[in-house]
């Protein structure tokens, strides 16, 4: 019997999720006392719940609202440098000043873990909102490169500030983060994303995506739910760095945070089809396992040149031909396996962003 | 002043680089409203071209004549290879993809970033190589600042080579063609004009000039590895956006900017932001101007 409160229902699912997440981290905690290979795996599973996070919150930018940003990674690196430099200098020694290995500190660290992971998510979304302003002026393709450009700027100032390492990186931050706090957050991103897409707010982000003229004659403040999407995808990318920090070897360097970074994000939620949530974390799981399942093609190479990202490269170039509207296109997990006429969404010839037909035919000319 | 002068002349030569890399951006953009990713490694092929044949010439040919016309041969080859690739990326990951959403070739141009920049590790090796000394380098001294003959060739290089794009955008056939292909792609393709062709005219010539830029650029900055692509063609493209992108005269402008502007900032004590600088400019006139320097304002239809 499920209650019939979505909130009641919720909760339900969260329980058994973290229920589920526990002994998950438990089974992974003893396998590696057993299995060092473990420990591998341990990490590629923490990154694919960490590009999760990244591609689903990237995805209520550039699939819900249709605002095409490219720096991604630029929020990332905001939230894992503010949440690391909380741990590193105010809450690390403070815990350390407990016995070694009491339950009050197990405890107390990861609270502060979830402190600070929520503090480096909330000033991303500050940063968010300043990179969100001028989307208020610009479209399509100059907003892409301005992301990008915001992006850049945040790593460059990173790189000037010494006190988190500038070009040196940031070592010594507390290894706090795990299996269990990476996908607990990427669980609830996926929930935010799924109430927020279902929601008014979500609706209006749609209707952007649409049409944003339309949209606006509609009554829907596009300004705002703009950069009320970019606040929030920020803000989850800056939860993913946040924990991404904090894993070990629980090091930074602004080299991380580049604009390749954003990329292999917009891939991510591209491939997976722009919009779709399950198809952002289809694509997050292959997109981060590809590399790793292809460690092994080194050893037939002779020279021992690793041509991996040269494959990965190429898988991506064939993925898009192949599937040019993403997995999924625009369509959820069970629309796909119910196939069920009605749940499905009819699938635009010109998919992507709205603008695309006007801008092709009254583009700028060379001149 | 003589501090003033020296930055100005460096950021010139950086900035004509810039330019050549940003014409091919802005052509591309004009005709196929596509961000050309790949651009920027198109522009690293040419450097490694630059390396391979220079080197080879270096053993064969001696001499100041030969050297000058070994230089000229080692350029033309770069743009033929770059050419081709640049056929080769159009034709194989861009045209398939021509009817589906725009942002469906952004991924595979980003794609085809990636496979040129590992594939460039994998055949050239990661590790940086010394570009060869194509033209014997000659310091200059003018008044109280110094300066090398090699900024002399680059800006004379560029300015000829923009003077020849110039030519073929407005005095010939295919540049006809390829104006109103960028004006409007279904009324080019419903008056006869062979879009397809043109398209892949406009991936040669861009390649082509990313390749003159890349010799440049060896010969400029002689340190090459298979990555040096990436920032270049970044702020290429930046430039492109600024000058307001599509807009040849626009992409010139704007190369010209970024390079004086990261030469004076290069020459200040804020020299550690230099490479975020191009952003900050490109964010402060798209606020005041959205659709860049010379881009023109174009009012939504419904």
């Amino acid at each position: 019997m499920m209650p019939r409160a979505w909130w009641l229902r919720d909760l339900v699912y969260l329980v058994i999720f973290v229920a589920i997440l526990i002994g998950a981290t438990y089974l992974i905690a003893y396998s590696e006392t057993y299995f060092p290979a473990m420990r591998y795996y341990h990490r590629i599973l923490v990154m694919m719940g960490i590009n999760i996070t990244l591609a689903v919150s990237l995805n209520i930018i550039n699939g819900h609202a249709g605002q095409f940003s490219l720096g991604h990674a630029g929020f990332m690196a905001v939230g894992a440098y503010f949440a690391a430099f909380l741990t590193l200098y105010y809450f690390g020694p403070y815990v350390d000043r407990l016995g070694e290995g009491s339950g009050q500190q197990w405890l107390l660290q990861n609270v502060l873990l979830f402190i600070a992971v929520i503090l480096g998510g909330i000033v991303a979304a500050i940063a968010g909102y300043v990179v969100g302003l001028p989307s208020l002026r610009l479209r399509g393709d100059y907003l892409a490169i301005v992301t990008l450009g915001f992006g850049e700027i945040i790593r460059v100032i990173i790189l000037n500030i010494d006190k988190i390492g500038a070009a040196r990186g940031l070592s010594g931050i507390p290894p706090w983060s795990n299996f269990f706090w990476v996908f607990f957050f990427a669980g609830l991103t996926i929930l935010i994303s799924i109430r927020l897409v279902n929601s008014s707010v979500g609706r209006a982000f749609l209707a952007i995506r649409e049409d944003e003229i339309a949209a606006e004659a509609m009554g829907v403040d596009t300004t705002k739910y703009k950069v009320k999407a970019f606040i929030i995808g920020s803000c989850l990318a800056g939860v993913a760095g946040g924990l991404f920090a904090h894993f070990s070897p629980a090091y930074l360097n602004p080299t991380m945070f580049t604009f390749i970074r954003s990329f292999e994000v917009v891939a991510m939620v591209v491939l997976g089809g722009l919009g779709s949530i399950t198809g952002s974390i289809l694509a997050a799981i292959i997109l981060t396992f590809l590399p790793e399942a292809l460690r092994g093609v080194k050893d037939f190479m002779p020279g021992g040149r690793d041509p991996r990202m040269v494959i990965y490269s190429l898988m991506l170039i064939i993925l898009m031909l192949t599937r040019p509207q993403g997995l999924f296109g625009r369509r959820e997990l069970w629309d796909v396996l119910s196939r069920r006429k009605d749940t499905i969404p009819k699938e635009p010839r010109d998919a992507g962003d709205a603008t695309d037909k006007l801008d092709r035919d009254a583009g700028p000319p060379v001149t | 002043m003589e501090d003033f002068l020296q930055n100005l002349l460096n950021g010139i030569a950086a900035g004509s680089i810039y330019a050549l890399i940003a014409l091919g951006y802005t052509m591309v953009y004009g005709v196929l409203k596509l961000i050309n990713f790949a651009h920027g490694d198109i522009f690293m092929i040419g450097s490694f071209v630059g390396f391979y044949a220079g080197r080879y010439m270096a053993r064969h040919a001696t001499g100041e004549a030969a050297s000058l016309g070994s230089a000229a041969l080692v350029l033309l080859l770069a743009m033929l290879v770059c050419g081709i690739v640049g056929y080769l990326n159009e034709r194989i990951a861009y045209r398939p993809l021509r009817n589906a959403p725009r942002i469906a070739s952004l991924i595979t141009a980003i794609g085809v970033s990636f496979l040129l920049e590992y594939g460039g590790q994998m055949v050239f090796g990661p590790d940086p190589k010394f570009f060869p000394t194509l033209v014997e380098k000659k310091i200059i001294h003018l008044g109280t600042i110094t300066t090398t003959n090699y900024q002399f060739i680059v800006l004379a290089v560029a300015i000829v080579f923009m003077g020849l794009l110039q030519y073929i955008i407005y005095g010939t056939k295919f540049g006809r063609a390829l104006r109103a292909v960028s004006f409007n792609f279904e009324t080019a393709s419903l008056m006869g004009i062979p879009t397809d062709r043109i398209i892949s005219m406009t991936f040669v010539l861009g390649s082509m000039l990313a390749a003159v830029a890349g010799i440049l650029y060896g010969l400029s900055y002689p340190k090459i590895d298979p990555l040096m692509g990436i920032m270049p063609g970044l702020k290429a493209f930046v430039a492109a956006v600024l000058g307001g992108i599509g807009n040849v005269p626009g992409a010139v402008v704007g190369g010209l900017l970024i390079g004086i502007i990261e030469s004076f900032v290069g020459g200040s004590q804020f020299s550690s932001y230099r490479d975020g600088i191009a952003f900050v400019i490109l964010i402060v006139i798209l606020l005041f101007r959205p659709s860049g320097l010379f881009g023109r304002y174009e009012p939504e239809k419904v």
